[in-house]
């Protein structure tokens, strides 16, 4: 509730900032979260298909985030300031890592921009997005293959961020086999006491009381049988259910909610 | 019964105040807390163009005879700026606006630099040079994004202890109002830098 008040607060006062500025209204957050928006056709729909594709599987294995936005115009707004805007208004990226990128390509205006999101600006500094742009994007632009001077772009962010982040399946983190280790030496010690004990009963007590903690040995070692196994199981599906929603067109599991700084490079052709 | 019916309301209002009061003070506390939050992303951001500036100043000094009047003036701003900072819990609106206006004077320092270096193709090809305006560029940004950011944090924090019947309140746990960051002179014309060549 408190959120959404901020929220609301956030954009009213955008809202009344605004009129300072030229104002670019950035779409809602779309229902299908996925990595490229041509909302002007600058890509033939095969070719923006690949490119998609291409972010998609990315993410798929390094949950890094990269998005391209097609538009025609800024409408007068400086887009160094609105691609961050843009990008953290979607949260792109994870919400841990803040692994974000941003592209946004204003046809018209001749404009390309690329925001990193807190979490790869280290690595995509500026001066790298600004080199990417110019040495990469710009020359294939200028010959008007918009496609070409994207995908080269992308493989270029893509080895700069070889490396930083893997994929993780969704809602297991470090704590995981931690737990695991826990449980595993709980059972142990439980095991321990319990042969001791029924070392020491052995010799005094009837066939019984043996017989008994046997029984008790057999429900334990069933559990913890069964506790591991299913413990494994359910990540086995949850990763599943990550990359098999990733490849059913969109990133799986959305945004994450990465923010951005405001940083950024790029350039106009 | 009757006997404790004074008592039981008095603990009921008790009570009600009391939860008022938590309510209001805890909303408060957690408000000034992306205030300042807020107000340490300005701060890193500036940290981060005082120090790309240093860059910027070896590099277009060792251009060619690039004129000393618009690289002094960068200095001089960049030192002024350096000299000024801020307590952000108890910041008065004198202070800050201070703070903003020696801000201001290295944006516009760095402005005019910027635009002097488009006469220098030398420069305007080196690719540290390059790769060194794309900072500062990004780094402005980034302060005009922080900004932005701080007086969004401050909306809710003001807008939570001013109304009625909080206010009453505000005094008792001492919360003061924040001042707004005002637009720092020429922010709204961000650094244009020429891609074009």
């Amino acid at each position: 509730m408190f959120k959404k008040n901020l929220l609301f607060l956030f954009f009213l006062f955008i809202g009344a900032t605004g009129s300072i500025y030229a104002q670019f209204d950035i779409p809602k957050i779309p229902e299908k979260q996925t990595s490229v928006y041509d909302y002007v056709n600058l890509l033939s729909s095969s070719k923006k298909n690949a490119l998609e594709q291409k972010l998609i599987r990315y993410s798929d294995s390094t949950s890094t985030q990269i998005v391209v936005v097609v538009i025609s115009s800024t409408k007068g707004e400086n887009i160094g300031l609105l691609t961050p805007r843009w990008a953290h208004k979607w949260g792109i990226g994870q919400e841990k890592e803040d692994n974000g990128v941003f592209i946004l390509l204003a046809k018209d205006d001749r404009n390309i921009w690329i925001s990193p999101g807190y979490g790869v600006e280290h690595k995509l500094t500026a001066g790298t997005l600004g080199e990417i742009t110019r040495k990469i994007i710009i020359p294939e632009f200028k010959k008007g293959d918009y496609y070409s001077g994207l995908d080269k772009a992308s493989d270029a962010i893509f080895e700069v961020l070889s490396g930083t982040y893997k994929a993780s399946p969704k809602n297991t983190s470090g704590d995981f086999p931690f737990g695991i280790i826990v449980f595993l030496l709980f059972i142990f010690v439980i095991f321990i006491i319990i042969i001791s004990a029924s070392n020491k009963r052995g010799g005094k007590g009837g066939g019984k009381r043996k017989k008994d903690t046997s029984l008790l040995e057999a429900i334990i070692l069933s559990n913890m049988g069964r506790g591991s196994y299913s413990r494994r199981s359910s990540s086995g599906w949850s990763g599943g259910g990550w990359s098999s929603g990733g490849s059913s067109g969109g990133f799986g599991g959305g945004f994450g909610g990465g923010g951005f700084s405001g940083g950024g490079a790029g350039g106009s052709w | 019964m009757k006997k404790f019916l004074p008592w039981i309301i008095i603990a009921i209002l008790a009570l009600g105040a009391y939860s008022w009061g938590k309510g209001f003070n805890n909303t408060a506390v957690e408000l000034n807390e992306n205030v300042k939050e807020a107000w340490g992303n300005v701060q890193t951001s500036y940290q981060r163009r005082n120090d790309l500036i240093g860059n910027l100043v070896n590099t277009v000094k060792g251009a060619a005879d690039f004129e000393k009047s618009t690289l002094e003036a960068v200095i001089n701003a960049r030192a002024k700026a350096t000299s000024i900072s801020i307590d952000p819990s108890n910041v008065t609106p004198e202070q800050l606006a201070q703070y903003n206006q020696v801000q201001g004077g290295l944006s516009g320092a760095l402005k005019s630099l910027l635009v002097t270096v488009e006469r220098y193709p030398d420069l305007k090809a080196n690719q540290n040079f390059l790769k060194l305006q794309d900072e500062l560029v990004s780094t402005e940004n980034t302060i005009q994004t922080a900004r932005t950011r701080f007086n969004e944090a401050i909306k809710p924090y003001n807008t939570h202890i001013k109304t009625f019947p909080n206010m009453l309140l505000s005094g008792i746990f001492g919360f003061d109002e924040k001042p707004y960051f005002d637009a720092e002179v020429g922010a709204n014309q961000p650094v244009e830098v020429d891609f074009s060549n």
